[in-house]
């Protein structure tokens, strides 16, 4: 595989307290495509996916070895910004997190907390394009006072993304994005990563393997903390390298 | 919703059109090789099978990895299931093609034991035929796949009196079996590529009602 790759990890290992999480984890992510982590409960995927905005640093006794090069830069470093990272790269989460507050000031809130654009129709233009990006703009374009937790679960989601969009950041990890969603808004928030990878470098982590093969263009199979296998999602889920990735997609274990 | 698979869908289709003309071009071309007695034509379609079945493995990848990362069902399902058939058929038809080509070369430079009468009529009606159930069967029209293969009864009957004519003249004189056996197997593929015509509209019918009826069946 030849490409620049957006995210990259050198020797990475991190351990929760006695617990060996990460084991030499190497993966180049590339940019402005989908990669799927798939693997069973406990593999390792969310942790890695978590180290990708430091968001391990908020759960005590972790230690982390190695590096994490995104744009040429090792964010593990002690000089590494984790504000202007946490804004480069955003996070979705399993269960869509809208604040009790109305859809405007959901969306403003990064704004402010960021300290991006004070001006009313800048901001406004922002919350527009962000909502159009996630094709909620028609329909919610009237209700923006209307508290965010009126709004189905599938909307929720879709503003949660609108919500990391307007940060204008580079890469957004998603970490079970659809597993609170019904299979009709699953796919539809799937047609939406892929209308997104356009723009940016998404990274899923799934237990839904279905998921993995439909939407990703890459796909990296982990067990008990190591990458097992790292390739193109085609290849992994019609003639994977690995025996275990073979014996986990096709539902022999996991 | 699932706008990608359908753009996946729509390509697919594309390629078993596509697909089709080459087999459709081939089949023309081999009787044009033997009417005109052109060798090096006949040597090229025969070549040129090749290109046929690559394109049958091509679109069969692509029918593995949409099952793999799509999971179709129900409609879906069928929808990749009729493609990896109609695209054997269309590779088998392709290879009758390539058959007739290869008597051409076989036959060399020896004169014909009359101009050709039936198989370039065949030829023309049997293509027709494969570019109308085409659009029938990209189209889901059960009603014009079960047109087509009542159509079939014309390619017999021509068969039929190509077939009566070269045995009349086998009769009458037997030193040109050897050269009036070689067009009989010739008529005899293109009647069978009228009948691969059928089963895609057999398909067609099944993708569009869910049921698989057994419509004209050939006399051949």
């Amino acid at each position: 595989m030849e490409f620049a790759p957006k995210i990259e990890t050198v020797g990475l290992n991190l351990h929760y307290g006695d617990f060996h999480a990460l084991q030499d984890v190497n993966i180049k992510i590339p940019a402005q495509n989908i990669t799927a982590m798939i693997g069973p409960s406990g593999c390792g995927k969310s942790t890695l996916l978590r180290c990708f905005n430091r968001m391990n640093d908020l759960i005590e006794h972790t230690r982390v070895e190695g590096g994490i090069i995104i744009d040429e830069h090792d964010i593990l470093k002690p000089e590494a910004d984790l504000i202007s990272i946490r804004r480069k790269v955003g996070m979705v989460f399993q269960r869509p997190n809208v604040f009790d507050l109305s859809i405007y000031n959901n969306l403003r809130f990064g704004l402010r907390i960021h300290r991006m654009l004070n001006k009313r129709d800048e901001v406004m233009e922002a919350i527009e394009h962000g909502l159009e990006h996630v094709g909620l703009w028609q329909e919610l374009k009237d209700k923006l006072k209307k508290s965010a937790l009126t709004l189905t679960l599938e909307q929720q989601q879709r503003l949660c993304i609108a919500r990391v969009l307007i940060l204008k950041p580079e890469i957004i990890l998603l970490d079970e994005p659809c597993s609170a969603l019904d299979p009709v808004s699953t796919l539809k928030i799937e047609d939406l990563l892929r209308v997104l990878k356009h723009e940016y470098t998404l990274v899923i982590v799934t237990h839904n393997m279905q998921q993995a093969a439909r939407v990703s263009d890459y796909t990296g199979f982990m067990y008990l903390g190591k990458l097992i296998e790292f390739g193109n999602t085609k290849q992994v889920f019609t003639n994977p390298m690995e025996k275990l990735t073979e014996n986990y997609i096709s539902g022999r274990f996991g | 919703m699932r706008e990608s698979f359908k753009k996946h869908i729509k390509g697919l289709n594309e390629d078993i059109v596509a697909m089709s003309e080459m087999v459709a071009a081939a089949t023309i071309q081999s009787v044009k090789a033997l009417e005109e007695r052109d060798v090096k034509k006949a040597e090229r379609i025969a070549k040129d099978d090749l290109l046929i079945n690559e394109k049958r493995w091509k679109i069969e990848e692509e029918c593995i990895n949409l099952i793999a990362l799509q999971q179709p069902v129900a409609s879906d399902l069928r929808e990749i299931i009729a493609a990896l058939n109609v695209i054997t058929e269309l590779e088998r038809m392709g290879d009758y093609a390539e058959g007739i080509a290869k008597i051409v070369v076989m036959l060399g430079d020896e004169p014909l034991i009359r101009p050709l009468i039936f198989m370039p009529k065949m030829a023309e009606k049997a293509t027709d035929m494969l570019k109308r159930s085409m659009q029938a069967f990209i189209s889901r029209d059960a009603k014009a796949a079960t047109a087509i293969c009542n159509e079939d009864d014309d390619i017999d009957k021509l068969y039929d009196e190509a077939y009566h004519d070269l045995l009349m003249r086998m009769i009458k004189d037997p030193e040109v079996i050897s050269k009036a056996t070689p067009l009989i197997w010739a008529t005899h593929n293109l009647e069978r590529i009228a009948d691969r015509v059928t089963n895609i509209c057999e398909r067609t019918v099944f993708l569009a009602t869910g049921t698989m009826p057994q419509v004209n069946v050939s006399r051949y």
